[in-house]
């Protein structure tokens, strides 16, 4: 199937069979399925075969690997960061990255892909929630170059401190709207995306932003973020000549960590290890680690783990990360967690802060907040291996939205509040 | 079904009249009103639903929305929301009272325990918005041993392949969702929604599992409600009711405004003969 599309070696690159599938509900083991309002059952249904004719055409995925390298810039390099691993002591530290693509995240790997199935469904208008604000930048994106209406729903705190991806989505044309219920932060952004999309599904498509959500959401972010880790996993046998030891991926929702861990998980040598977002400790409750202190829960639409308390009630989270201050996680990590797939790492507000200014010293490279909760892992985890021991980073997005939280953080900047 | 929901629409069936639906918030704007609240809505209605507070109601509008935030912020449990239950049936006891709200809290609690619990505290059915048919396989067995009907929803997308699915699997009545939106929105075009309720109960009716079809999500003039109970089994009120709380001041004010809301509405769907619509 790989081989099918003539006088493209970039395409051939990519293996387009889907491995490790859900059942036909969409359920990862316990995880998963599809615990949506019944007006969105017949819309996410379309949405499921939509994606399953595209994903077997041809035509879909000529299209869709066109934009990949010409546009978005894939495929991304893997870097030895010799000085970082040198300075750090231990294995040998490879940077997927994913900050180097057009918009500067993973993120618009995915919203390529379902901005495609939304045009082809005929769709004029496109939602989306957003956390740290780089889904809704990939989102507003797609939809100014193919041209449709981009509606983004957005926690006003996270606006708050994602200001400069707010006027980015401004700029290019979406409406961003404030979010106010709840915590008024990505859960809630999903809950009231929700609340819009069961109101104007006939004409309008919801660009899910992460590996979580009702099927076949989940399953559908994974695959379109497969690019990352097939190849990683090319580049690293072509670079090192062989696989590595560890693949490391920090997880708010899971849309990254998907990308780059599914490609190795039948590499049964490599560890996948999880990063999630420690915030002040997890001993102090405000974090985001769903899956090191939640337990099973249905929330937006999938059975998966939560940080919730004991009658149900959806908890307030914290992360320094915007991106990763979700109080759930993609249903298919809390399966292959019970599964033993994967391993589990967390990191704090001032352990992310360290590895970012550590990296950007070390290699020149300014980190999302986001992807340096995985460097701050990462670089631990490799400091215990040997030297001729590899470990692979998803440096999933670069730093330039959170100069601001950096800058008051080191005191550089009066904090207004 | 549960003998007290076959009994009930069989007495409005012989009345020639639609069941009034009332709904409130359990807990809102705390325990004690919520208790009075309830007990008031309860003596105008035929089945009452009392909504579990959820931290995250995707389904719902600003007010029910802003209804589980007071209940919570008011420190209501589940099971001040099963005493609340047992407070009303005891003083109704020929009333229909459905359980409503969202998946997480009655996962959270056990499906098993929870259902025994609410089947004690007097409930007769549980309607859980974000449980489709096809997750059933979660709380079916669970409401089953308790006796407990399933309601189950039904909207304007749903396709008749869904209409049967719901009609198998769920029982109770069906609740027909007048909108493609969220509870509060404006109720949709009356036609429209009558057409799709008589395609719903002749699909019932061939799959040999007649059910009566309750409409909600919409109706909020007395004047609505009258045009929905000429055609439909029961007409459910949620959103109306719960924004005289916002509104109102004090416990007496809120009381008085809500008895004298459901008073209308009671009035509204009695004098609505069924079969007369124009």
């Amino acid at each position: 199937m790989s081989s099918s599309r003539p006088g493209s070696d970039f395409a051939s690159m990519y293996d387009l069979e889907i491995t490790h599938a859900p059942d036909a509900g969409g359920h990862f083991g316990r995880f998963g399925g599809r615990f949506a309002a019944e007006t969105l059952m017949q819309p996410l249904k379309e949405i499921e075969a939509a994606f399953f004719e595209a994903w077997a055409d041809d035509a879909f995925h000529a299209e869709r690997l066109d934009l990949l390298e010409h546009y978005v810039g894939r495929a991304t390099p893997l870097y030895h960061a010799e000085r970082l691993s040198n300075q750090n002591g231990g294995a040998q530290i490879y940077l997927k990255r994913e900050d180097l693509t057009h918009t500067g995240a993973h993120k618009i790997n995915n919203t390529i892909g379902q901005g495609l199935l939304a045009r082809r469904m005929e769709k004029k208008r496109v939602i989306a929630e957003t956390g740290a604000g780089q889904h809704g930048v990939a989102t507003a994106t797609v939809a100014a170059m193919f041209g449709m209406k981009c509606d983004i729903y957005m926690g006003r705190e996270d606006m708050a401190r994602q200001m400069p991806n707010v006027l980015r989505m401004r700029l290019l044309g979406a409406k961003v709207i404030p979010v106010d219920s709840g915590t008024a932060t990505l859960k809630d952004a999903v809950n009231e995306a929700l609340r819009n999309w069961v109101a104007t599904c006939e004409d309008t498509f919801y660009i899910f932003g992460t590996a979580a959500g009702p099927h076949p959401y989940p399953l559908l972010v994974r695959q379109f973020h497969t690019v990352i880790g097939q190849e990683a996993r090319a580049q690293i046998l072509k670079q090192a000549g062989r696989l590595p030891d560890v693949a490391v991926a920090c997880v708010g929702g899971g849309s990254n960590a998907m990308g780059l861990l599914h490609p190795f998980r039948d590499d049964a040598a490599v560890k996948l290890v999880a990063v999630e977002a420690a915030g002040y400790g997890l001993k102090t409750g405000k974090h985001a680690a769903s899956l090191a202190a939640g337990k099973a829960g249905i929330l937006h639409g999938n059975l998966t783990y939560l940080l919730e308390d004991d009658e149900g009630q959806v908890q307030r989270t914290h992360s320094i990360s915007a991106g990763l201050d979700y109080p759930g996680v993609g249903p298919e990590l809390a399966f292959m967690l019970e599964e033993g797939r994967l391993q589990l790492d967390a990191a704090t507000d001032e352990e992310a802060m360290a590895a970012l200014q550590l990296l950007t010293r070390s290699e020149g490279i300014i980190p999302a907040l986001e992807s340096s909760h995985a460097l701050a892992a990462g670089a631990r985890i490799a400091q215990s291996m040997r030297q001729d021991q590899i470990v692979i980073i998803n440096l999933s997005g670069r730093g330039d939205k959170d100069m601001d939280t950096v800058f008051r953080h080191l005191g550089w900047l009066e904090d207004a509040s | 079904m549960s003998r007290r929901l076959t009994d009930l629409f069989a007495r409005c069936k012989a009345d020639s009249r639609a069941a009034l639906v009332g709904y409130l918030t359990a807990g809102d704007p705390d325990v004690a009103t919520s208790r009075a609240l309830l007990l008031a809505l309860a003596d105008k209605s035929d089945i009452l639903e009392i909504g579990m507070p959820f931290s995250d109601p995707m389904a719902d509008g600003p007010v029910i929305q802003a209804a589980s935030e007071r209940a919570l912020a008011a420190g209501t449990h589940i099971n001040d929301v099963f005493a609340l239950t047992r407070t009303v049936r005891d003083a109704y006891p020929d009333l229909g009272i459905v359980l409503m709200g969202y998946a997480n809290v009655p996962y959270a609690m056990g499906f098993d325990i929870f259902a025994e619990k609410a089947s004690a505290a007097g409930a007769d059915a549980v309607l859980i918005v974000d449980i489709p048919p096809e997750e059933g396989h979660i709380c079916d067995a669970a409401f089953k041993v308790h006796e407990l009907d399933r309601i189950l929803l039904l909207s304007p997308t749903s396709t008749d392949e869904r209409i049967r699915l719901a009609c198998d699997s769920g029982s109770g009545f069906i609740y027909y969702v007048s909108l493609t939106g969220i509870t509060g929105a404006d109720m949709g075009d009356v036609r429209l929604i009558q057409q799709k309720v008589a395609h719903i109960q002749a699909i019932s009716a061939a799959a040999g599992n007649q059910m009566p079809v309750c409409v909600g999500f919409g109706v909020k003039t007395p004047a609505q409600a009258a045009q929905v109970a000429r055609f439909a089994d029961g007409v459910v009120v949620g959103s109306h009711f719960v924004a005289r709380i916002a509104d109102s001041g004090s416990s007496d004010e809120t009381l008085a405004a809500i008895t004298a809301s459901a008073n209308h509405m009671r009035r509204a769907v009695q004098t609505a003969t069924a079969g007369t619509a124009s």
